[in-house]
């Protein structure tokens, strides 16, 4: 008798009753769930670990304990936790007889490993064994392995059964043989190549799911070669209309939607079959409409096909007709209360403004209302949306809310993406060359260090070289507006360094800055800047303390650059004003350094040398050090200047080069006063010092053309050559990137003028603001304002879970209370009991409709009875029909003194009240960490 | 493609997770934080989708939905529908809701390998095959069956020989 009773608590506990786990399992789960630290929680699954180490590699352990084992692994190493010294038993159990055990092994295998691992190779002989079996359960989970382990190498050992289970009888094993050689594809294109003919048998299949799966390949082999299956539109098209038509089996429905999730594929496919191609796309006319006029905006996966109706129209050959139906959906999403729905509406609109941008006006003011939502999501697509319609017309307003919102971010991802987009609309659109100075400092102000450095040496080279155009005295009072807004900036505490970069090249802040080895470089450079051209003006300068310590400072320091510079900086001021001028010409930052590669001013010298008896050749290295050592002996007092200013520093020792560099600087003339020589163009490195010299218009009065070829001529980026003014000589355009549309300066600038206009006549009081900012962000002819209501945006969403909520409360409440306090603590041994198929007093189905609300937990809280266990009718709620029990012998266990569970066949409410008894004993009942962990996930 | 499914609570636990894009385990938490990070951050009542290509690359979305004491998180990229994905956590919530009666996080906590069961039939290979929820129940109950025959078989006369044998 007592073996009878073990036996069937065996059988009990054999087919996983409760809740599958044994009590060891359970513990587990309880004692990490009160954890109080991240700490403890470690020590716990470390212990746990230790002991599955040793059971795991125990011989004795029963096999159907093994399994368990496994997962409790799978478990820990899901928290994060090393398991790999299981992953060999993993790979063992999948050579396993019994089902469950293989597919635990499967399980476990697919979760630990990937095709790279090594234990792979174990696996592949049993996937291989595994796909020719006769059980069609291990087929599939081979199959699905196969998805996950097979790599490239492996892929023709299983290649051949793969294929041969396209035409299995079961359709679940057509349906993953699909997505196995769907996978191999993807894993290695070549080595499946020649099977792809058979996704097109597929599409035949007589499952509609199986025909569905092939779509997913289907999809991936049209995108990458949409012409050799131009003749498969007809075909996709007609299983569409049948789709829409209902022709499926009602099994397929889902929402009351016929097979949704195959539309949208089909949908995605005809968008990239019919692109650009106006046969093709002709065929898809009719269904699209059917698709508008039958669809559902009530259900979220009505929704959904619209929104991919909208896509493929906004990609196929654009049809009037269809291209109204879809600007009408796109406002129905956009007028629509659900965020989701407006993120999808943006989205769309995105998309059908690059056919049509007049559809954007009609809805400026949900684009608006969009961008100031709470949902960062929204705000995120909103601004994109905005980038993608930025005109010359809207940059200001796009650029400035985008700045605003970019202060924001915390997120430095994102914060990169917003300010190089910034960077970039302002570089591209920019209307006046003020703006686009402050709009950089904004953006240099706020995500500085995000930018990238080019950024910067544009910024600094556009304000040195003026634009280009003849008016002199603009540029100067662009530069001390430049000027001032810098000294403001400089005052603030904390600047990312590239933007200090920036404003060192033209000021001495070295002192506020220490830390920095760039920063100091470029603050010595200013000082020196400044000296130099103190000097050339024939003034006496009186060298600052501060200015003198740091120099001091610099001179012993670390780093060559920073000591060379020093010494740089105290042999120019021993200058006199003849050999300043000469080594620092004031305008002439962005000339472009010739450079002599033949060395051809040393000519006379060599000569002289071959006289005294030299030897003609002298290897390269050698040669570096005696030209220059003996050179500047032998160079008159310009040449000694030249060594002030030495810019090989600034550059990777090249040998030749420094001599011809400076030769060329002193060579250009002077004719500006304003302070802007600029070492740290050369520091940008030898693109730009071995540079063509491109013809800038001073530097022609100098003739030294010398042959510079073979070298880049990038200057700046390319928007900004595209911009500059036509006018200017093709030289210039390479140099000159600050050469912003002065044209366009004017042009918009009247834009803005009627914009403003326009404005004022349209303004009603409560969204004039609104309004405003809509005219400025889509033109002056959206007049019209379409206001919309707001109000209803935050009506509740009724949910149908009070349904539940009432079965709940019809449990009584003293029952419980009855119930618990008796129950000793029962073994979950004896609560292992089968959950077998109970009907539900309610269709969990039915209920589920319309739960899609996160919120929908929140009603049940508030029904229920306020009582010192508030929660319980939610428990009840939960477990009220969820363990119907039928376990033989384990329901009186003596030796436990368990005797709740006798009560099994009884009412429902029972087994409730026994599950959550079994839950408090394991621990994970309401918790004060989890108080709520009960609550049924659907209400 | 969807990249990855993320079952966690909203305690930032994970309870599932599934990846069919390769992910290097050592990695797999920093992702859990992450995502939790960005999900806990956000008000209620607002989209549910949200663009994580700061956690998983460029171009990568995730829907999310918070039912009672669990966040369901789908990964994928600009491949995918996301409303669909959206309806396709419900497939997966619902068919869940079936499985277990009533689902609770207890259930997900306790029956992980089921999970993953029932994520195989849905999703393979990162592509969605299966999505009504019915039919994933047949096939959920009918691997039940087979494995419960295949298990007492084996079971009975091994632990009746282990008792006899003592």
């Amino acid at each position: 008798m007592e073996q009878l009773r073990t036996i069937g608590r065996e059988l009990a506990m054999g087919s996983q009753g409760g809740w599958g786990q044994s009590k060891e399992f359970l513990d587990l789960v309880k004692s990490i769930g009160e954890a109080r630290s991240k700490a403890e929680e470690d020590r716990i699954i470390s212990r746990e670990l230790e002991h599955l180490k040793r059971r795991l590699a125990d011989p004795d352990v029963q096999r159907r304990k093994m399994k368990e084992l496994l997962l409790r692994l799978v478990y820990a190493e899901m928290l994060g936790h090393d398991a790999s010294f299981g992953h060999i038993h993993a790979v063992k159990m999948t050579h396993d007889e019994s089902l469950p055990l293989k597919r635990t092994g499967y399980l476990a295998v697919a979760l630990f490993l990937d095709e790279r691992h090594d234990l792979v190779i174990l696996v592949v002989n049993t996937i291989q064994k595994d796909l020719r079996s006769d059980n069609y359960l291990i087929v599939c989970a081979a199959l699905t392995a196969a998805c996950r382990l097979i790599g490239e190498e492996a892929i023709p050992a299983v290649l051949p059964q793969v294929v041969e289970l396209l035409t299995h009888p079961k359709e679940a094993v057509r349906k993953k043989a699909v997505m196995a050689l769907h996978r191999f594809y993807q894993r290695s294109p070549s080595s499946v190549s020649h099977l792809v003919s058979n996704f097109r048998k597929r599409l035949c299949d007589n499952d509609p799911g199986v025909m569905g799966a092939t779509l997913c390949p289907l999809y991936d082999l049209i995108l990458e070669d949409p012409n050799s299956y131009k003749d498969l539109v007809v075909s996709f098209v007609n299983i569409l209309k049948q789709i829409v038509e209902r022709r499926l089996p009602t099994s397929y429905d889902y929402h009351q939607m016929p097979a949704p999730f195959i539309q949208i594929k089909l949908l995605k496919i005809l968008a990239v079959l019919g692109s650009g191609d106006k046969q093709a796309s002709g065929h898809m006319y009719t269904v699209l409409g059917d698709i508008f006029r039958k669809g559902d905006t009530a259900s979220n996966i009505g929704n959904a096909i619209l929104y991919e109706c909208i896509c493929c129209i906004s990609s196929i050959f654009p049809n009037p007709k269809m291209l109204d139906a879809a600007a009408e959906t796109t406002s129905k999403f956009l007028k629509s209360d659900s965020h989701n729905l407006k993120y999808m509406g943006i989205d769309a609109l995105g998309r059908l403004i690059k056919i049509n941008p007049d559809i954007a006006e009609e809805h400026q003011l949900l684009v608006i209302d969009c961008l100031e939502d709470p949902d960062d999501t929204l705000k995120r697509k909103t601004f994109e949306l905005l980038y993608k319609m930025t005109k010359s017309t809207n940059v200001e307003v796009i650029v400035d809310r985008m700045i605003e919102y970019m202060i924001n971010i915390t997120d430095h991802h994102y914060k990169t993406e917003i300010a190089s987009r910034c960077v970039e609309l302002a570089e591209q659109f920019a209307p006046s060359n003020q703006w686009f100075i402050q709009t950089m400092n904004k953006v240099f102000e706020h995500a500085g260090d995000l930018v990238n450095i080019r950024v910067a040496h544009n910024l600094m080279r556009l304000i040195a070289e003026g634009f280009g155009e003849e008016d002199e005295g603009a540029d100067s009072q662009l530069r001390s507006s430049a000027v001032d807004s810098y000294l403001r900036i400089v005052g603030e505490p904390k600047l990312p360094s590239s933007f200090l970069q920036i404003i060192c090249w033209l000021y001495d802040v070295a002192e506020a800055h220490p830390t920095d080895d760039t920063v100091r470089a470029y603050a010595i450079s200013a000082i020196l800047k400044i000296f130099a051209f103190e000097i050339a003006l024939g003034r006496k300068m009186d060298m600052l303390p501060e200015c003198q310590s740091l120099l001091d400072e610099l001179s012993a320091s670390h780093s060559t650059d920073l000591q060379q510079r020093a010494y740089e900086l105290q042999a120019l001021l021993g200058l006199d004003k003849q050999a300043v001028e000469n080594v620092m010409p004031s305008d002439a930052s962005c000339e472009d350094i010739e450079i002599d590669r033949n060395l051809s001013f040393l000519n006379g010298y060599v000569q002289q040398a071959f006289e005294n008896g030299a030897a003609p050749y002298i290897p390269e290295s050698e040669r570096s050090g005696a030209i220059s050592v003996s050179n500047y002996r032998a160079q008159d007092q310009q040449e000694t200047s030249a060594h002030a200013l030495r810019f090989e520093a600034y550059e990777l020792p090249k040998p030749s080069l420094p001599l011809a560099a400076s030769q060329a600087s002193i060579s250009t003339l002077t004719t500006d006063l304003v302070p802007v020589p600029e070492p740290s163009h050369y520091k940008e490195g030898n693109q730009m010092s071995r540079s063509q010299p491109s013809g800038d218009s001073l530097s022609g009065e100098f003739g030294v053309k010398l042959r510079l070829d073979g070298v880049h001529k990038k200057w700046g980026r390319p928007t900004y050559s595209s911009s500059s003014t036509p006018s200017s000589t093709s030289g210039q355009q390479a140099t000159n990137g600050g050469s912003i549309s002065e044209v366009g300066q004017s042009t918009s600038s009247q834009a803005r003028e009627s914009l403003y206009g326009s404005k004022r006549q349209q303004g009603t009081e409560v969204s004039a603001e609104k309004q405003r900012l809509a005219a400025s962000l889509f033109g002056s002819s959206a007049a019209k304002a379409d206001r919309r209501g707001q109000a209803g945006r935050k009506t509740a969403k009724e949910s149908s879970s009070t349904e539940k909520v009432a079965i709940a409360n019809a449990t009584p409440q003293p029952a419980k209370e009855q119930v618990i306090p008796s129950a000793p603590p029962p073994d979950l041994l004896d609560l292992g009991e089968t959950v077998s198929s109970n009907p539900t007093s309610a269709d969990p189905f039915t209920q589920l409709e319309g739960l899609l609300g996160p919120a929908s937990a929140s009603p049940v809280l508030s029904e229920t009875p306020a009582s010192s266990a508030s929660k319980t009718p939610d428990l009840m709620s939960i477990f009220s029909d969820d363990v119907q029990t039928g376990v033989t012998g384990g329901t009186t266990e003596p030796s436990l003194g368990v005797n709740v569970v006798s009560a099994k066949k009884g009412p429902s409410l029972q087994d409730a009240l026994q599950k959550d008894a079994v839950a408090r004993q394991v621990g994970v009942t309401p918790t004060r960490n989890n108080p709520i962990l009960f609550k049924d996930l659907l209400g | 493609m969807i990249q990855a499914v993320m079952v966690m609570s909203t305690q930032g636990k994970p309870r599932l997770l599934k990846f069919y894009s390769f992910q290097p385990p050592e990695k797999h938490q920093d992702l859990v934080r992450g995502v939790f990070q960005l999900l806990s951050a956000r008000p209620d009542s607002v989209s549910n989708f949200v663009q994580a290509d700061a956690i998983f690359g460029p171009g990568v979305k995730l829907v999310y939905k918070h039912l009672a004491t669990l966040y369901f998180v789908f990964v994928f990229d600009s491949s995918e529908n996301e409303l669909a994905m959206l309806d396709l956590v419900q497939v997966f919530v619902e068919t869940l809701d079936k499985c277990f009666k009533n689902v609770c996080e207890l259930d997900v906590v306790f029956n992980f390998n089921k999970l993953h069961t029932i994520l195989d039939e849905m999703i393979l290979g990162g592509q969605v095959i299966e999505t009504s929820s019915e039919q994933i129940m047949r096939s959920v109950e009918e691997i039940a069956r087979l494995e419960k025959q295949s298990n007492t078989t084996s079971l009975i006369p091994k632990s009746i020989s282990e008792r006899f044998s003592r």
